[in-house]
């Protein structure tokens, strides 16, 4: 601990004799304050982690519970029969939940798949060719990332009212293909990667520049891909203002929607809403134990773009 | 690199451009990169500028979304939003917002950084703090009205620790805000912790190394080493916590509709325009918040340079 010091420094201000004062009085209260420090940093995390882990329990358990059993017992208490499923079946029946799983697995797999082409399409542009006006086309992706697409919907439901998408699955799918910024971003940064003497030597092999895009750079971009396809999956099924503004036909819920009208009716019968919020929960829950790794990298990715 | 003429390049520019290590690109047939972008730019523009361009023509009408004549009525809109209280109150909800976005990136911050250190069933923690970011939004509101009801979780909890006179937490207009934010914070906190640690960890570890053979405290480390690896992070999390606060939408609309006193500026622009019509007020609401959304972002450019400029 007390290791020869080297002979004192010409000048010692003030301000490094208090330091040296902290440093030396943080080591040597250190035997003391490591347990202590160590205990409550323990302590913190498991706080931290009932306050995210009980407000889903507690629904869980409720899901569980029959009629008379959730009027008498209190949000603590563990249901009596875990193998009480018809809760569960009742809140998937009477919402139409498959409706709402169909609906959103349809909008996902369409809106990802065109998310992806017009990603790497635009990536592929702007940083494999030079041309006239691709500042400006950059700059016109740039600032739409600053816009906020929540106070645009005033205005972009005329649009998507006037081209006749209202009430249909198109609404979605062109409304989260077409405002993408962050997916064009992870696209063009690993697109950077990829050298591009692999495009020069499929062009002196007389391939066009389709050929390349297609057969080289759009193979090569999987992992991107796969990073674009975790977040921008996870962002459509958890998506509510969209559908629920676009498509009010009841014959078009998705998850978010058909959940979100499922409370309205069933009112005070929680024990059925805490069936129908676990089985939204549930598939989240499978996905992230999947695919953690990814999920970290990719947000990761988008945030710092 | 000004270009006077798209299709014919100079002979000598290639050869530049290999002295910097670059492979010439393909500069004549300049059509070739259009039909790569026709179809992003078309929603590009379609998608985001178009509703931008006619919600700010929207602003100075009196149009209810469906008339066929717009009728001009200059700022009068403008003038309403800024003198009616009942249309500008709705702007100091934000500030629970505001105040709950600062608490988690506070508390964001502490557990990226004991985590960052050596921890038992460290990916167990991480996962579970993370966890709550990826549900869905209407599930979150759905878990949290049982949470809050009367004699729901929360109840159920003070009652174990013997608080039995509670308030209604979604009902009292002088509480339903903060339980509001507290789930906002509940929701997103793990999004800041899982960046937060990102941005610590790509610190290199023999950086660590050196301050432990030079005797640094975990505060030094934190205030010298961590703290300076993540300001960049931490100053766009703050920024979005801002703009983020003025935007809330989905927490209180799903769980109150915005009843007792918990409407934000989002949901009232919505109302406007879809439930009483008023498009062309409910546009200059939106047009407000636009401006100072991106008044904010201007600021943050100005404080935290980033390299997002090397995209271009």
């Amino acid at each position: 601990m007390s290791a020869p010091t080297a002979p004192a420094p010409t000048r010692i201000t003030a301000a490094d004799k208090m330091r040296g004062a902290a440093a030396r009085f943080s080591r040597s209260v250190a035997p003391v304050a490591g347990p202590l420090a160590t205990t409550a940093k323990y302590i913190s995390l498991v706080v931290a982690c009932a306050a995210a882990v009980v407000p889903i329990l507690t629904i869980f358990f409720a899901a569980f519970k029959s009629r008379e059993e959730y009027v008498t017992s209190g949000p603590l208490d563990l249901p009596q029969n875990w193998f009480n499923f018809s809760n569960f079946t009742r809140a998937f029946t009477d919402s139409d939940m498959l409706a709402g799983f169909v609906n959103t697995m349809i909008i996902l797999v369409v809106a990802l798949a065109g998310t992806i082409l017009i990603g790497t399409m635009t990536a592929y542009a702007v940083d494999r060719f030079d041309f006239r006006g691709k500042k400006l086309v950059m700059a016109g992706f740039l600032l739409a990332t600053l816009v906020p697409a929540v106070t645009t919907q005033v205005a972009t439901f005329q649009i998507i009212n006037g081209l006749g998408l209202f009430n249909t699955r198109w609404a979605a799918i062109v409304l989260f293909m077409g405002t993408d910024i962050i997916a064009i971003y992870i696209f063009l940064q690993f697109m950077r990667s990829i050298p591009r003497s692999l495009d020069e030597a499929a062009m002196l092999d007389g391939a066009n520049r389709l050929t390349i895009y297609a057969r080289i750079v759009f193979p090569l971009l999987k992992p991107a891909i796969a990073t674009v396809v975790i977040i921008k999956g996870i962002a459509i099924y958890n998506e509510f203002y969209i559908p629920f503004l676009y498509m009010p036909s009841s014959k078009l819920g998705v998850i978010s929607t058909t959940l979100f009208r499922f409370k309205g009716p069933t009112g005070s019968e929680w024990e059925v809403i805490a069936a129908g919020t676990i089985l939204v929960i549930v598939p989240t829950l499978i996905a992230f134990l999947l695919l953690q790794r990814h999920i970290y990298n990719g947000l990761t990715a988008g945030a710092t773009k | 690199m000004a270009v006077t003429s798209p299709t014919v390049a100079t002979p000598t520019e290639p050869r530049k451009r290999s002295a910097t290590s670059r492979p010439p690109r393909q500069r004549s047939g300049s059509l070739t990169p259009w039909l790569f972008l026709v179809v992003p730019l078309g929603l590009l523009l379609v998608f985001t500028y178009l509703p931008v361009a006619n919600m700010v023509w929207y602003s100075f009408t009196s149009w209810d979304g469906l008339d066929a004549v717009k009728e001009g009525v200059g700022f009068k809109n403008y003038v309403d939003i800024f003198t009616r209280p009942e249309l500008f109150r709705v702007f100091f909800v934000s500030l629970y917002y505001l105040v709950g976005a600062l608490v988690q990136l506070a508390l964001a911050l502490y557990f990226a950084t004991i985590l960052s250190f050596s921890t038992r069933f460290r990916n167990f923690f991480k996962g579970v703090i993370f966890f709550p970011y990826l549900l869905n939004g209407v599930a979150i509101g759905l878990v949290f009205l049982y949470f809050f009801r009367p004699d729901g979780t929360l109840d159920a909890l003070l009652g174990v620790v013997g608080l039995k006179d509670t308030p209604l937490w979604l009902g009292d207009p002088s509480i339903v805000n903060y339980s509001l934010a507290g789930t906002s914070v509940w929701r997103y906190l793990g999004l800041n912790f899982v960046l937060f640690l990102g941005a610590i960890q790509a610190i290199p570890d023999d950086v660590y190394e050196a301050a432990d053979l030079d005797g640094a405290t975990s505060w030094q480390k934190f205030r010298y080493i961590i703290f300076p690896g993540i300001k960049q992070i931490v100053g766009l999390s703050l920024i979005l916590a801002v703009s983020g606060a003025l935007s809330v939408f989905e927490i209180p609309f799903i769980m109150t509709s915005g009843a007792n006193g918990s409407e934000t500026f989002v949901i009232q622009t919505v109302d406007t325009a879809f439930r009483y019509s008023k498009v062309g007020l409910a546009s200059a609401m939106a047009v407000v918040l636009l401006i100072i959304v991106l008044v904010i972002s201007a600021i943050q450019r100005k404080f935290f340079p980033d390299e997002k400029g090397d995209l271009v």
